[in-house]
Protein backbone atom coordinates (compact mmCIF):
# COMPACT_ATOMS: atom_id res chain seq x y z
CA UNK A 1 0.00 0.00 0.00
CA UNK A 2 2.65 2.54 1.08
CA UNK A 3 5.00 3.58 -2.09
CA UNK A 4 8.13 5.01 -0.48
CA UNK A 5 8.73 7.00 -3.64
CA UNK A 6 6.21 9.35 -5.04
CA UNK A 7 5.17 10.30 -8.94
CA UNK A 8 6.91 13.17 -9.27
CA UNK A 9 10.31 11.54 -7.75
CA UNK A 10 10.04 12.44 -3.94
CA UNK A 11 9.98 10.43 -1.18
CA UNK A 12 6.76 9.00 0.71
CA UNK A 13 5.61 12.00 2.88
CA UNK A 14 5.26 9.18 5.84
CA UNK A 15 8.99 8.29 5.12
CA UNK A 16 10.13 11.59 4.89
CA UNK A 17 8.92 13.36 7.88
CA UNK A 18 9.53 9.88 10.19
CA UNK A 19 13.27 10.98 9.37
CA UNK A 20 12.17 14.66 10.41
CA UNK A 21 10.64 13.19 13.73
CA UNK A 22 14.32 11.22 14.29
CA UNK A 23 16.58 13.95 13.16
CA UNK A 24 14.71 16.28 15.81
CA UNK A 25 15.41 13.87 18.50
CA UNK A 26 18.76 13.70 17.44
CA UNK A 27 18.58 17.58 17.47
CA UNK A 28 17.41 17.83 20.76
CA UNK A 29 20.09 15.52 22.34
CA UNK A 30 22.93 17.22 20.45
CA UNK A 31 21.91 20.66 21.52
CA UNK A 32 21.50 19.12 24.98
CA UNK A 33 24.87 17.56 25.18
CA UNK A 34 27.18 20.14 23.10
CA UNK A 35 25.11 23.61 23.65
CA UNK A 36 24.02 22.68 27.21
CA UNK A 37 20.61 23.63 26.81
CA UNK A 38 18.24 21.46 24.70
CA UNK A 39 16.76 23.41 21.81
CA UNK A 40 14.06 22.78 19.66
CA UNK A 41 13.62 23.18 16.20
CA UNK A 42 12.00 26.01 15.14
CA UNK A 43 12.53 29.46 12.07
CA UNK A 44 9.87 32.09 13.11
CA UNK A 45 12.13 33.76 15.72
CA UNK A 46 14.74 34.10 13.13
CA UNK A 47 13.29 36.49 11.22
CA UNK A 48 12.73 38.83 14.17
CA UNK A 49 16.70 38.97 14.07
CA UNK A 50 16.79 39.08 10.17
CA UNK A 51 14.55 41.85 10.34
CA UNK A 52 16.92 43.38 13.49
CA UNK A 53 19.73 43.36 11.02
CA UNK A 54 18.24 44.96 8.42
CA UNK A 55 17.07 47.58 10.32
CA UNK A 56 20.27 48.29 11.98
CA UNK A 57 22.03 49.30 8.64
CA UNK A 58 19.74 52.13 8.57
CA UNK A 59 18.76 52.71 12.48
CA UNK A 60 21.16 51.35 14.25
CA UNK A 61 20.18 53.05 17.68
CA UNK A 62 16.29 52.73 16.76
CA UNK A 63 17.44 48.44 17.11
CA UNK A 64 19.26 48.52 20.07
CA UNK A 65 16.25 50.73 21.84
CA UNK A 66 13.12 48.04 21.08
CA UNK A 67 12.50 46.06 23.52
CA UNK A 68 11.59 43.30 21.47
CA UNK A 69 14.70 43.20 19.47
CA UNK A 70 16.65 43.09 23.45
CA UNK A 71 14.17 40.10 24.47
CA UNK A 72 15.28 38.22 21.31
CA UNK A 73 18.75 39.30 20.57
CA UNK A 74 19.66 40.28 17.57
CA UNK A 75 22.81 37.85 16.43
CA UNK A 76 23.46 35.01 14.51
CA UNK A 77 22.49 31.73 16.63
CA UNK A 78 22.11 28.22 16.63
CA UNK A 79 18.36 28.75 14.91
CA UNK A 80 19.88 31.18 12.23
CA UNK A 81 21.99 28.79 10.93
CA UNK A 82 19.61 26.10 11.41
CA UNK A 83 17.27 28.20 8.47
CA UNK A 84 20.57 29.29 6.37
CA UNK A 85 21.11 25.20 6.29
CA UNK A 86 17.07 24.16 5.61
CA UNK A 87 17.86 26.58 2.19
CA UNK A 88 21.27 24.97 1.35
CA UNK A 89 20.02 21.61 2.13
CA UNK A 90 16.88 22.30 -0.37
CA UNK A 91 19.39 23.55 -2.88
CA UNK A 92 21.64 20.37 -2.39
CA UNK A 93 18.50 17.96 -2.64
CA UNK A 94 16.89 19.52 -5.54
CA UNK A 95 19.68 20.04 -7.86
CA UNK A 96 20.60 16.67 -7.28
CA UNK A 97 17.22 14.62 -7.93
CA UNK A 98 16.53 17.48 -10.65
CA UNK A 99 13.66 19.33 -9.29
CA UNK A 100 15.42 22.56 -9.19
CA UNK A 101 13.31 25.07 -11.03
CA UNK A 102 13.01 28.76 -11.28
CA UNK A 103 9.69 29.18 -11.15
CA UNK A 104 8.36 33.13 -11.44
CA UNK A 105 4.67 32.25 -9.72
CA UNK A 106 3.55 29.57 -8.12
CA UNK A 107 1.51 26.99 -10.50
CA UNK A 108 -1.99 26.82 -8.45
CA UNK A 109 -1.39 30.53 -7.75
CA UNK A 110 -1.63 31.15 -11.55
CA UNK A 111 -4.48 29.33 -12.35
CA UNK A 112 -6.46 31.30 -10.05
CA UNK A 113 -4.67 34.90 -10.10
CA UNK A 114 -3.03 34.64 -13.63
CA UNK A 115 1.15 34.87 -14.52
CA UNK A 116 1.36 38.89 -13.18
CA UNK A 117 4.92 38.64 -10.36
CA UNK A 118 3.37 42.13 -9.62
CA UNK A 119 0.51 40.86 -8.02
CA UNK A 120 1.76 37.62 -6.68
CA UNK A 121 4.45 39.72 -4.78
CA UNK A 122 2.38 41.84 -3.45
CA UNK A 123 -0.08 39.38 -2.34
CA UNK A 124 3.15 37.32 -1.10
CA UNK A 125 4.43 40.77 0.90
CA UNK A 126 0.78 40.77 2.72
CA UNK A 127 0.20 37.47 3.15
CA UNK A 128 4.08 36.77 5.08
CA UNK A 129 3.69 40.59 7.45
CA UNK A 130 0.09 39.37 9.01
CA UNK A 131 1.26 35.54 8.49
CA UNK A 132 4.80 36.67 10.95
CA UNK A 133 3.31 38.99 12.62
CA UNK A 134 0.98 36.27 14.12
CA UNK A 135 3.70 33.68 14.60
CA UNK A 136 5.43 36.07 17.08
CA UNK A 137 2.31 36.81 18.48
CA UNK A 138 1.89 33.38 19.30
CA UNK A 139 5.15 32.81 19.76
CA UNK A 140 5.90 30.19 17.52
CA UNK A 141 5.50 28.78 13.60
CA UNK A 142 4.30 25.48 12.32
CA UNK A 143 7.67 24.15 13.35
CA UNK A 144 7.91 26.00 16.78
CA UNK A 145 4.47 25.09 17.83
CA UNK A 146 3.36 22.44 14.96
CA UNK A 147 6.80 20.23 14.96
CA UNK A 148 8.35 20.91 18.24
CA UNK A 149 5.80 22.01 20.57
CA UNK A 150 3.34 19.07 19.72
CA UNK A 151 6.27 16.47 20.31
CA UNK A 152 6.29 18.19 23.65
CA UNK A 153 2.95 17.87 24.42
CA UNK A 154 2.15 21.72 25.24
CA UNK A 155 -1.02 23.28 24.80
CA UNK A 156 -0.30 26.57 23.62
CA UNK A 157 0.89 24.18 20.42
CA UNK A 158 -2.46 22.36 20.02
CA UNK A 159 -4.27 25.16 20.40
CA UNK A 160 -1.98 27.10 17.59
CA UNK A 161 -1.85 24.29 15.20
CA UNK A 162 -5.22 24.11 15.13
CA UNK A 163 -6.07 27.74 14.59
CA UNK A 164 -3.19 27.87 11.99
CA UNK A 165 -5.24 25.09 9.96
CA UNK A 166 -8.17 25.86 10.84
CA UNK A 167 -8.00 29.24 10.00
CA UNK A 168 -5.76 28.65 6.91
CA UNK A 169 -8.47 26.06 5.56
CA UNK A 170 -11.35 28.68 5.82
CA UNK A 171 -9.37 31.58 4.43
CA UNK A 172 -7.84 29.71 1.24
CA UNK A 173 -11.10 28.63 0.73
CA UNK A 174 -12.15 32.58 -0.25
CA UNK A 175 -9.61 33.40 -1.18
CA UNK A 176 -8.52 30.29 -3.97
CA UNK A 177 -12.78 30.13 -5.11
CA UNK A 178 -11.98 32.59 -8.40
CA UNK A 179 -10.15 31.81 -11.44
CA UNK A 180 -7.96 33.42 -13.77
CA UNK B 1 32.25 29.18 13.64
CA UNK B 2 31.49 27.85 17.11
CA UNK B 3 29.80 24.78 18.02
CA UNK B 4 26.61 26.10 18.24
CA UNK B 5 26.83 27.65 14.54
CA UNK B 6 28.15 23.80 13.34
CA UNK B 7 25.24 22.14 14.88
CA UNK B 8 22.90 24.29 13.54
CA UNK B 9 24.40 24.40 10.27
CA UNK B 10 24.26 20.98 10.14
CA UNK B 11 20.81 19.96 11.22
CA UNK B 12 19.13 22.62 9.23
CA UNK B 13 20.91 21.00 5.95
CA UNK B 14 19.43 17.78 6.98
CA UNK B 15 15.92 19.06 7.43
CA UNK B 16 16.61 21.14 3.99
CA UNK B 17 16.92 17.83 2.20
CA UNK B 18 13.91 16.09 4.14
CA UNK B 19 11.69 18.54 3.19
CA UNK B 20 13.28 18.87 -0.03
CA UNK B 21 12.43 14.94 -1.19
CA UNK B 22 8.98 15.01 0.88
CA UNK B 23 8.30 17.78 -1.84
CA UNK B 24 6.76 20.17 1.31
CA UNK B 25 8.47 23.01 0.49
CA UNK B 26 5.95 23.91 -2.62
CA UNK B 27 3.45 26.49 -2.62
CA UNK B 28 0.99 24.19 -4.19
CA UNK B 29 1.22 21.57 -1.57
CA UNK B 30 0.46 23.93 1.19
CA UNK B 31 -2.12 25.31 -0.45
CA UNK B 32 -3.33 22.05 -1.83
CA UNK B 33 -3.51 21.27 1.98
CA UNK B 34 -5.37 23.84 2.79
CA UNK B 35 -8.25 23.16 0.10
CA UNK B 36 -7.87 19.89 1.67
CA UNK B 37 -7.20 18.38 -1.80
CA UNK B 38 -3.67 17.16 -1.09
CA UNK B 39 -2.69 16.27 2.26
CA UNK B 40 0.70 15.55 1.91
CA UNK B 41 1.81 18.19 4.25
CA UNK B 42 -0.03 16.64 6.98
CA UNK B 43 0.97 13.47 6.46
CA UNK B 44 4.72 14.37 6.35
CA UNK B 45 3.92 16.82 9.89
CA UNK B 46 2.32 14.25 11.74
CA UNK B 47 5.03 11.49 11.32
CA UNK B 48 7.31 14.08 12.39
CA UNK B 49 5.39 14.94 15.51
CA UNK B 50 4.47 11.00 16.24
CA UNK B 51 7.70 9.55 15.87
CA UNK B 52 9.30 12.87 17.43
CA UNK B 53 7.24 12.74 20.49
CA UNK B 54 7.50 9.34 21.28
CA UNK B 55 11.41 9.63 21.42
CA UNK B 56 11.07 12.97 23.10
CA UNK B 57 9.10 11.97 25.75
CA UNK B 58 10.85 9.21 26.86
CA UNK B 59 13.81 10.90 27.02
CA UNK B 60 12.03 13.41 29.36
CA UNK B 61 10.95 10.88 31.42
CA UNK B 62 14.79 9.43 31.76
CA UNK B 63 15.77 12.94 32.97
CA UNK B 64 18.06 13.55 29.57
CA UNK B 65 16.31 16.14 28.29
CA UNK B 66 13.90 18.81 29.42
CA UNK B 67 10.73 20.08 27.83
CA UNK B 68 10.48 23.72 26.67
CA UNK B 69 7.11 24.33 26.35
CA UNK B 70 5.85 27.55 24.97
CA UNK B 71 3.19 29.79 26.85
CA UNK B 72 -0.11 28.88 26.92
CA UNK B 73 -0.57 32.84 26.80
CA UNK B 74 -4.51 32.83 25.52
CA UNK B 75 -4.98 36.16 23.40
CA UNK B 76 -1.75 35.35 22.17
CA UNK B 77 -2.19 31.68 20.72
CA UNK B 78 -5.79 32.49 19.70
CA UNK B 79 -4.98 36.13 17.96
CA UNK B 80 -1.33 34.76 17.02
CA UNK B 81 -2.63 32.07 15.42
CA UNK B 82 -5.60 33.50 13.47
CA UNK B 83 -3.09 36.08 12.17
CA UNK B 84 -0.98 33.36 11.22
CA UNK B 85 -3.61 31.13 9.29
CA UNK B 86 -4.70 34.43 7.52
CA UNK B 87 -1.30 35.11 6.15
CA UNK B 88 -0.50 31.73 5.15
CA UNK B 89 -3.45 30.68 3.13
CA UNK B 90 -2.21 33.67 1.15
CA UNK B 91 0.99 33.47 1.12
CA UNK B 92 1.41 29.46 0.88
CA UNK B 93 4.54 29.08 2.82
CA UNK B 94 5.38 28.63 6.29
CA UNK B 95 8.83 30.74 7.84
CA UNK B 96 10.77 27.60 7.55
CA UNK B 97 9.20 26.51 4.55
CA UNK B 98 9.51 29.74 2.61
CA UNK B 99 13.58 29.62 2.64
CA UNK B 100 13.39 25.78 1.56
CA UNK B 101 11.45 27.06 -1.57
CA UNK B 102 13.80 29.49 -1.95
CA UNK B 103 16.84 26.83 -2.40
CA UNK B 104 14.34 24.97 -5.01
CA UNK B 105 14.75 27.81 -7.50
CA UNK B 106 11.09 28.67 -6.57
CA UNK B 107 12.53 32.47 -6.08
CA UNK B 108 8.86 34.00 -5.76
CA UNK B 109 9.60 32.82 -2.53
CA UNK B 110 11.89 36.14 -1.85
CA UNK B 111 8.33 38.34 -1.64
CA UNK B 112 7.16 36.08 1.22
CA UNK B 113 10.39 36.18 3.16
CA UNK B 114 10.64 40.34 2.81
CA UNK B 115 7.11 40.12 3.63
CA UNK B 116 7.72 38.08 6.57
CA UNK B 117 10.72 40.38 7.63
CA UNK B 118 8.67 43.56 7.35
CA UNK B 119 5.92 41.49 9.77
CA UNK B 120 8.80 40.83 12.16
CA UNK B 121 10.04 44.49 12.12
CA UNK B 122 6.02 45.76 12.86
CA UNK B 123 5.49 43.22 15.82
CA UNK B 124 8.60 44.94 17.62
CA UNK B 125 7.75 48.24 16.89
CA UNK B 126 4.50 47.26 18.33
CA UNK B 127 5.57 45.03 21.26
CA UNK B 128 5.66 47.74 24.22
CA UNK B 129 1.80 48.94 23.16
CA UNK B 130 0.95 44.62 22.77
CA UNK B 131 2.53 43.88 25.88
CA UNK B 132 0.16 45.94 28.50
CA UNK B 133 -2.81 44.17 25.91
CA UNK B 134 -2.92 41.21 24.17
CA UNK B 135 0.07 39.62 25.94
CA UNK B 136 -1.33 41.09 29.04
CA UNK B 137 -5.01 38.97 28.97
CA UNK B 138 -4.22 35.31 30.76
CA UNK B 139 -1.55 33.56 30.78
CA UNK B 140 -1.89 30.23 31.78
CA UNK B 141 2.17 29.44 31.66
CA UNK B 142 4.26 26.98 30.04
CA UNK B 143 1.76 23.82 30.48
CA UNK B 144 1.84 20.54 29.24
CA UNK B 145 -1.62 18.69 28.18
CA UNK B 146 -0.89 15.75 30.13
CA UNK B 147 -0.41 18.07 33.74
CA UNK B 148 -3.55 20.22 31.99
CA UNK B 149 -6.11 17.03 31.87
CA UNK B 150 -4.86 15.46 34.80
CA UNK B 151 -3.78 12.00 32.14
CA UNK B 152 -0.26 10.18 32.11
CA UNK B 153 2.04 11.45 29.53
CA UNK B 154 2.25 7.82 27.74
CA UNK B 155 -1.83 7.97 27.73
CA UNK B 156 -1.89 11.30 25.76
CA UNK B 157 1.28 9.74 23.48
CA UNK B 158 -0.95 6.08 23.23
CA UNK B 159 -3.88 8.58 21.97
CA UNK B 160 -1.98 10.72 19.89
CA UNK B 161 -0.61 7.59 17.49
CA UNK B 162 -4.11 6.05 17.72
CA UNK B 163 -6.12 9.66 16.24
CA UNK B 164 -3.21 10.19 14.09
CA UNK B 165 -3.19 6.59 12.38
CA UNK B 166 -7.21 7.24 11.70
CA UNK B 167 -6.50 10.47 10.18
CA UNK B 168 -3.60 8.67 7.78
CA UNK B 169 -6.12 5.81 6.91
CA UNK B 170 -9.01 8.32 6.18
CA UNK B 171 -6.15 10.14 3.60
CA UNK B 172 -5.49 7.12 2.00
CA UNK B 173 -9.20 6.06 1.30
CA UNK B 174 -9.92 9.35 -0.19
CA UNK B 175 -6.60 9.91 -1.82
CA UNK B 176 -5.62 13.15 -1.25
Amino acid sequence: MMRLKTSDGGWSPYLAGALVGLLAIASALATTFWMGKTSYLGASTTFVRGAGMVESVAAPERVAANAYFKKEKVKVDWQFMLVLGIFLGALISSKADGSFRLERVPPTWAEHFGPSVGKRALAAILGGAVAMFGARMADGCPSGHGLSGLMQLSVSAFIALALFFGVGVAVASLVYRRRA
Amino acid sequence: MSTEHILGLVTGVLLGVLLQKGRVLRFDKQVGAMLLKDMTILKFMLSAIVVGMIGIQILAAMGILTLGHKAMNLGAVLIGGALFGCGWAVMGFCPGTSVGALGEGRWHAVFAIIGMLLGAALYAELYPVLKTSVLAWKDFGKIGLPAALGIPTWVVVVLFCAVTAGVFTLFERKKI
